[in-house]
């Protein structure tokens, strides 16, 4: 057997634990014994699901630590890493959660988990100077219509229809803080500078930021909003998102 | 021969730096000898790790430690991860950089585990390209760590020292010798640890590293250990760290702890028991130079 041939046989048998153990195996006594061939299996299973544990640990508090290791076990069977970078691991472990079956129960759980993705992305994401207000100061009204903004490097919009940044918030000390409403919510996740912050917009402010976070400008965002809820304030809401880090510049095409 | 520079780390006890100690560290700037981490940590494009990670670099020796270039691998290496290999020891210019002899990248995906290859005419000519190649895309010497291994191939042909030293001998690496992973591999095996350390080619060594095991036993009752990197030094690593220290000299060593990380304290403290016996195998040279 070639050396490539014996090593995919060695990782076929590595990912499917009732597939009879690789040819050409041996140990100290002959034969190998099963178990030693199982330190592998194990180590790859255990090393991968403790990735996921650490990276989202609401999520796992939301359905207990065997429920977790059980959902974990199912999506590292069919989702092994891309590359050798695990601080990525997960990304697409929330939308694995939104369909698997046993977690139907509660629908809020593929946000949260989002929330815990992004949080991820965010602590690892490029630095980069937030925009500065006095950036778009510059502008006439109609200009400033004009233009899409880009979004921080770290920065992830959840639009959410559950209170996923509360039920985030609420579990981030031992003990359970109460979640005030249940209500839709939109939350950004950022990190200025070395803190990541987990921010809960104001609700007229939601679709306003996806639109920009969508690469919409800033009047047709604006006009949607408006649209939507009449009392929206497009001052306070580009003040607001601006104040919170969520922009890093101005798309080069739209400055004159 | 390529005898590995011995101007890099300070042949003391050095510690992996774990996030849950950056503030310690910066703070208390406890006497370790260096620090040492997982270069795929620190391969995201910013945030935190990299800003404390330049901060202990101006105070203490670093060590790049690779754990997922899969140069045991049937198949090329990553050219995009030797890439990103090569940034990261461009930026923090690190003491010394090592890997290990395994693999872990399949075209299945990543599978987040030093895995064993045999040993035969074949696999030496691809690992010594592999590593040939490494050394040239990071500009620098690697350094080449022993595996820990649970099982062995029929198909092998060359003994594992054999193997380790020929591919030193072809591409210039030098050796990252493991002590926990020898006694793990001999155990497993039923051969005589001490008679490993007595053959392995020590002046090609640059780091040793030890670390805690685990012990179970196999299907058939006999023992199992694990390279668990979750408890204290054993007993028996120890004493062959000993043995090691008296054959090599002061080398710089590390004391793996990446699992259930204590607080710092308790790894202090094995860095202390570490910088002790390097210090007393240091003396004994001194006295025995003046005896001689």
């Amino acid at each position: 057997m070639d050396f490539a041939t014996g090593q995919h046989a060695f990782a076929q048998a590595l990912l499917h634990a009732d597939a009879p153990l690789p040819l050409g195996l041996t140990g100290a006594g002959g034969a190998v014994d099963a178990a030693r061939f199982a330190v592998y299996r194990n180590n790859v299973h255990v090393g991968l699901t403790r990735a996921l544990a650490q990276r989202f640990g609401v999520t796992e508090r939301l359905v207990g630590a065997e429920f977790f290791a059980g959902m974990a076990r199912a999506y590292a069977q069919d989702h092994k890493p891309s590359s050798p970078l695990i601080i990525d691991y997960g990304d697409d472990f929330p939308d694995f959660i939104a369909g698997f079956e046993p977690a139907q129960t509660l629908p809020y759980l593929p946000d949260v988990a989002r929330l815990e993705a992004a949080w991820t992305r965010a602590y690892h994401a490029a630095d980069a100077a937030p925009l500065a207000f006095s950036r778009l100061a510059a502008f006439t009204p109609e200009a400033l219509a004009t233009l899409t903004l880009k979004p921080h490097p770290s920065a992830t919009l959840l639009r959410s229809p559950y209170p996923a940044g509360a039920i985030w918030a609420a579990h981030q000390g031992t003990e359970l803080a109460d979640i005030e409403a249940w209500q839709p919510e939109t939350v950004l996740v950022v990190r200025p500078e070395m803190a990541v912050n987990v921010h809960v917009l104001p609700a007229s402010d939601g679709l306003f930021a996806a639109l920009l976070f969508a690469g919409g400008t800033l009047g047709a965002a604006a006009e949607a909003a408006l649209t939507e809820e009449p009392t929206f304030d497009f001052g306070a809401a580009l003040v607001g998102l601006l104040t919170l880090s969520a922009f890093a510049g101005i798309h080069q095409g739209d400055v004159p | 021969m390529n005898a590995v520079p011995r101007d890099c780390l300070p042949a003391r006890a050095g510690l992996g730096l774990k996030p849950e100690h950056y503030s310690h560290v910066l703070e208390a700037r406890p006497d370790i000898g260096f620090f040492e981490v997982h270069a795929e940590n620190y391969m995201g494009a910013g945030g935190p790790p990299h800003l404390y990670l330049e901060a202990v670099a101006g105070l203490y020796p670093l060590s790049l430690h690779g754990v997922g270039l899969s140069i045991g691998a049937a198949g090329p290496l990553d050219a995009t991860h030797l890439r990103r290999l090569r940034d990261l020891i461009d930026r923090y210019r690190p003491q010394s950089f090592s890997e290990h002899l395994a693999w872990s990248t399949h075209d299945t995906g990543f599978l987040n585990d030093l895995l064993p290859l045999p040993y035969t005419p074949e696999t030496l000519a691809r690992v010594s390209e592999h590593v040939d190649e490494a050394q040239q895309a990071i500009g620098r010497q690697l350094l080449l760590e022993n595996p820990s291994t649970y099982l062995l191939f029929a198909e092998s042909t060359i003994d594992e020292i054999d193997f380790l030293e020929a591919v030193a001998e072809r591409t210039g690496c030098g050796l990252l010798l493991d002590v926990n992973n020898v006694m793990v591999s001999c155990v497993n095996h039923r051969l005589d640890p001490t008679a490993y350390i007595d053959r392995f080619p020590v002046e090609r060594v640059g780091e040793i590293h030890l670390a805690g095991y685990d012990e179970t036993v196999d299907g058939a009752g006999d023992r199992l250990l694990i390279d668990a990197h979750g408890s204290p030094v054993k007993t028996d690593v120890m004493a062959l760290y000993e043995l090691t220290l008296a054959r090599t000299g002061p080398l710089p060593t590390l004391i793996e702890w990446d699992n259930d990380v204590p607080a710092f304290p308790t790894l202090h403290a094995e860095a202390v028991r570490v910088d002790a016996l390097i210090a007393g195998q240091a003396v004994r040279r001194n006295v025995l130079k003046r005896a001689g």
